[in-house]
């Protein structure tokens, strides 16, 4: 569209330029201003239960050599990556069938199905897993009646069930941003492949795969961020039996209430999502339709 | 025999379909328990656990402290982001890509990195921890989805209509609200749904930010600690109720939009 510019009619205020600026206010005195306070009391030291404004990398030092500690940062990589890649494996296979074998006017209703459970509150789907899998939960007692084991198995309070209570969670939200993506491929791309003889494997993996890419990318960052930064599943699922992260996090709050050391660990879990964000930014774009 | 092709994938989503529903629907089967355990065996329907719900005060005040964060951050949240999407789709400012990268930046970090700055920054400036300090922090974390989704749907099909007011002497806050957020009413109203649901379901911020008066996911955190009960059972099949409703209207608004437009 062709577009002139004009001169204001009226001179003076020109309310529409200065719109943006409480939202940049709001962001820079609540978000970033925060952000780099952070960053200085990870300097600072705790003497006597008083802050000091020292500059010295003692607790970073402290938090690196502290095994427990790094182990726990370990962890909570290990545990996002896992959860994240199942998920995209799970995913995919659904968002698949729903973009490509389910019927166009069933596809809208299937999708939104498939999410739902998605809004279930945060603490409360972690403590529906937990009544799922405990020693005398739902499977327990189903494998049990039809005697394929004698006694429960001990499902719940280990990283297995951590992992598996994110896979529920980022299974949905990747089957959407999948699904979002696949519907988007022509489908005159497959066609013409199918047309010079390609086979449906191939088609799959020369045309769909590497064109669903970005959505794949979208939601694998999505969840991995969430996973790494979340306290409830491991605290609700995981049981005492390994610290992750943000765990050790509120431990150092809670407890301790030791906030230098607190901003380390959080500074440390911010680089590792900054360095994720970086992986991932060319798909991450914001366009306006 | 072309049906034949379909069963893997009917079996496979039939599978992924239990996995998604499965802690959904023991949630909210074991909170009609008639017994004093959320696990098999079932026993009843019977509602004492809702009735329980509903008289423990806590829990209400909880609620009420949730639905009262949630509303009001989540319209600031949207007004915010209404004003920046409208600078930023309809002005030529310098730094308009700082801009928009600053607004969206929350987004990439998580909401335990926020709480923790919040905490930290109030702590050290002696404000203390209160449901307020809680909607501070729900309104960084959706204004940048508000602005995303506001900005999304500002077309440049509605310029001509503004411009036209402009030209009839409206000044530019009166064509802001007189025309376009007249227009843009199911875009806001869904983007306060979105924002209301993720305020009304987050914990972390409010777990770290709150102190005497809490919101509803922080009380239920609580309520674990003792155990397991149906009446956890019940509370959370109500406030996935409440998200559910928000996110349909939500999604209705946004089809119904696109529709007209055609």
């Amino acid at each position: 569209m062709a577009e002139i510019t004009r001169p204001p009619i009226r001179g003076g205020f020109d309310f529409s330029r200065w719109a943006i600026v409480p939202a940049i206010t709001i962001t820079v005195c609540f978000f970033i201003v925060p952000l780099v306070i952070m960053l200085l009391v990870s300097f600072w030291q705790r003497i006597g239960g008083k802050l000091e404004a020292t500059w010295t990398l003692a607790n970073y030092e402290k938090f690196f050599s502290r095994s427990y500690l790094v182990d726990a940062l370990f962890n909570s990589i290990e545990v996002a990556l896992v959860a994240t890649i199942v998920s995209v494996l799970l995913a995919y296979p659904l968002a698949h069938i729903l973009a490509y074998r389910v019927p166009q006017r069933w596809q809208r209703f299937a999708l939104i199905l498939a999410v739902l459970p998605f809004w279930t509150s945060y603490v409360v789907r972690s403590y529906s897993w937990l009544l799922v899998l405990s020693d005398n939960g739902i499977i327990n007692v189903a494998l049990q009646s039809i005697g394929i084991i004698d006694q429960p198995l001990s499902m719940s309070y280990n990283r297995g069930a951590t992992v598996l209570g994110f896979v529920h969670f980022f299974t949905m939200l990747l089957t959407l941003t999948i699904y979002a993506n696949l519907v988007q491929i022509s489908p005159s791309y497959r066609r013409a492949a199918a047309d010079l003889g390609a086979s449906n494997l191939q088609v799959f993996l020369r045309i769909t795969l590497p064109l669903s890419v970005p959505g794949i990318a979208v939601g694998a960052f999505i969840a991995f961020v969430i996973t790494i930064g979340d306290f409830i599943t491991p605290q609700i699922l995981g049981g005492n039996t390994e610290l992750l992260i943000p765990q050790a996090i509120m431990l150092q709050v809670a407890r301790a209430a030791n906030f230098p050391m607190a901003s380390v660990m959080s500074m440390t879990l911010m680089a590792v999502v900054t360095i994720t964000y970086l992986a991932f930014a060319k798909y991450l774009k914001m366009d306006r339709g | 025999m072309s049906w034949l092709r379909q069963v893997p994938s009917a079996c496979y989503m039939t599978l992924a379909f239990v996995f998604i529903y499965l802690p959904v629907v023991v949630l909210v089967l074991f909170s009609f328990q008639d017994g004093l355990l959320p696990v098999p065996p079932f026993q009843g329907p019977s509602l004492q656990w809702y009735e329980r719900m509903f008289d423990n005060r806590r829990l209400m005040e909880a609620l009420l402290n949730s639905i009262v964060v949630a509303t009001l951050s989540s319209a600031v949240a949207t007004l915010l982001g209404f004003l920046a999407a409208h600078t930023l789709a309809r002005k030529h400012i310098r730094f308009a890509g700082g801009a928009r990268y600053l607004l969206m930046a929350p987004i990439t970090v998580s909401y335990l990195i926020i709480g923790m700055g919040l905490l930290v920054t109030f702590n050290l400036l002696g404000v203390s921890r209160s449901l307020f300090v809680v909607g501070i922090g729900h309104v960084i974390i959706n204004l940048p989805l508000c602005f995303a989704i506001i900005f999304s749907q500002m077309g440049d099909h509605q310029k001509n209509i503004e411009r036209t007011a402009h030209d009839l002497g409206a000044t530019d806050l009166q064509t802001l609200v007189l025309i376009t957020a007249p227009i843009m009413r199911p875009t806001l109203f869904a983007a306060f749904c979105i924002a209301a649901t993720l305020s009304w379901d987050e914990f972390i911020i409010a777990f770290l930010l709150s102190r005497f008066d809490v919101t509803l996911p922080v009380t239920i955190f609580e309520m674990l600690r003792a155990g397991l009960t149906p009446e956890v059972n019940a509370a959370g099949t109500v406030v996935f109720a409440i998200s559910i409703t928000m996110v349909s209207i939500a999604i209705l608004l946004s089809t119904r939009r696109k529709n007209n437009n055609g």
